[in-house]
């Protein structure tokens, strides 16, 4: 190691060292609490979710049919008030199979596997992604390219959000 | 623009719990880098410092708190936070308060403590996903890089086995690095029969949780030939944001890494980096992540890297050495002072002092990268000497 290196401080504790009381710990946690307003374009999104469909909106300029839909376009940056439907079959562009609970936890023996996937939308402009899980599907059959379809909640459970659309499963 | 060089370095030991607060742990790499060029802290006209998220400490604003430990008190002091980026960005921030004229000398300090996080800090990244269309789903930090990783090896046919070369090329340059949180060599069998978390991600293609501390000082053209014989100059700096729509991108090419790296080279006067560049320090917070960007930097033909990876082109004796100092994968994953370490290694490496880990030849030219945000923003910096 060059002597012209300088490394100083990072002393390593252990999980050990806190459990046993080793050194002093202060704990705390937080409880913050959000309502978030739909906003103008995604509350339609929502609103046609809740009715069985997927709503995209088109730019005039670059003519993108875009999802999420939003207000403006990014690109051309003008307002997007064109309303199109797109389907609710698409293709699987990406996927995995997660063993890991958000906080890295890990799943338990016997508890399916998340699915997430990002699924190019037909109907929407090429690439026009979002993001999902699949259901219905052994994990390791699963393939990118594969053609997929939304399987929805029955009516009367739909609250306006993604997830009714219970997950899309292979067509 | 006047001309900015990197004239001093220092780091902390990464870690995976520190005992040091996040100010103790930037004041040890502050003072570290101050004492390596002969500077004190009367010396120092402004301070740029990074951190990532306030949610690893739980310490809103946690520029402020941190600020008096990177020798910013009563003095400019301004905070960058790009996510996984802000290391690198950091730098690219201080440069420019030099290179406009108005500061001769600028601090540049980085800190992460990770650890505070409970139970893991994993979890602090939940709230990066659209709080509308996303987070219904309740997605966790691993599906993004999961999806993005399956993409790219879907595209070029790339295997886990082929990811997992980086990992091993990383981690064995790591374990000469003073500052490494490990101690053990990996094989390509070791990542491969290691946990599976996410499919294609499997416990070792990740790097680790860290704590951990990086500065740098950086001087005015005629400043910095005052202090050392060996300033390495900023030649080139480049950023870009892509789009936080991340699954309207194709996940297969960072082109918000081709944007920067081209603004960068086009400053530094680079027209063909994969010849002209000898070091790389490209991000790799997974092994895959190394190829990916060694693809965005235009320092490896796409589709090509893993081909070169195996015939020993990116080794620390190969033509274009990949992560030296062992990147974030071989030395540790403190977010934002990752990023520092990769800039302090190209310092160390470009004046001939990396020790055992000296890439021989002579390097004259080096280039650092960092990612982050919602997969979409990169910073790069290209240092020669």
């Amino acid at each position: 190691m060059s002597e012209k290196i300088q490394v100083s401080g990072g002393t390593a504790l252990s999980e050990e060292d806190i459990r046993s009381g080793n050194i002093f710990v202060t704990e705390d946690s937080l409880d913050c609490a959000y309502a978030w307003d739909m906003g103008v374009a995604i509350k339609r999104y929502l609103a046609e979710l809740k009715e069985g469909r997927i709503i995209a909106t088109e730019c005039r300029k670059c003519k993108r049919i875009m999802l999420p839909p939003r207000l403006f376009c990014e690109l051309c940056f003008i307002p997007c008030n064109s309303w199109r439907y797109v389907k609710d079959t698409g293709t699987i562009n990406t996927f995995s199979i997660c063993h890991v609970h958000w906080d890295a936890s890990r799943i338990k023996e016997g508890e399916d596997p998340h699915l997430p996937a990002v699924i190019e939308i037909d109907g929407a402009s090429d690439g026009m992604g979002i993001m999902h899980i699949l259901g219905e599907v052994e994990p390791e059959k699963i393939k990118i390219g594969m053609k997929v379809k939304a399987v929805w909640k029955p009516k009367a459970k739909r609250t306006g959000s993604i997830t009714d659309i219970k997950y899309f499963k292979p067509l | 623009m006047r001309k900015v060089a990197i004239v001093g370095a220092g780091l902390t030991k990464f870690v995976r719990r520190a005992l040091e607060t996040p100010k103790e742990l930037s004041f040890e790499a502050t003072k570290t880098a101050l004492d390596s060029c002969g500077l004190s802290l009367d010396d120092i006209d402004c301070v740029a410092h990074g951190s990532a998220p306030d949610a690893f400490d739980g310490i809103h604003q946690k520029g402020e708190y941190l600020a008096d430990g990177c020798g910013g008190w009563n003095k400019p002091t301004m905070r960058v936070y790009v996510g996984g980026a802000t290391g690198v960005h950091a730098v690219v921030h201080g440069w420019h308060h030099v290179a406009s004229g108005m500061f001769d000398i600028c601090l540049v300090v980085c800190e992460e403590k990770m650890s505070n996080a409970m139970p893991h800090a994993q979890g602090f990244f939940l709230t990066i996903f659209d709080a509308i269309t996303e987070r219904a789903l309740h997605p966790n930090l691993l599906w993004i890089f999961a999806l993005e990783m399956n993409r790219y090896m879907e595209r070029y046919g790339y295997t886990k086995e082929d990811m997992a070369l980086a990992a091993v090329n990383n981690k064995r340059n790591g374990l000469l690095h003073p500052s490494s949180q490990f101690k053990d060599e990996i094989t390509v069998e070791d990542v491969l029969n290691s946990e599976t978390m996410a499919y294609p991600v499997s416990r070792l293609d990740v790097s680790p949780v860290s704590d951990g501390a990086a500065a740098v000082v950086l001087a005015a053209e005629p400043v910095a030939r005052r202090l050392t014989d060996k300033p390495v100059w900023i030649e080139g700096v480049g950023w870009t944001l892509d789009t936080a729509y991340w699954a309207t991108r194709d996940l297969y090419y960072p082109r918000y890494l081709d944007k920067a790296a081209r603004m960068a080279y086009e400053m530094a006067g680079i027209r063909e980096p994969d010849k002209q560049i000898n070091i790389a320090e490209p991000y790799d917070p997974f092994d895959y992540k190394a190829l990916h960007h060694m693809e965005g930097l235009q320092l490896s033909p796409r589709g090509k890297t893993v081909e070169l990876l195996r015939d020993g082109h990116f080794a620390r004796d190969g033509n274009l050495p990949m992560c030296p100092s062992g990147g974030l994968l071989g030395v540790g994953n403190p977010i934002a002072a990752a990023g520092v370490m990769k800039i302090c290694e190209l310092f160390w490496q470009l004046r001939g002092e990396a020790g055992e880990r000296q890439v021989p030849g002579d390097p004259r030219l080096g280039v650092a990268q960092a990612w982050g945000d919602l997969m979409q923003v990169s910073s790069v910096v290209v240092t020669g000497i």
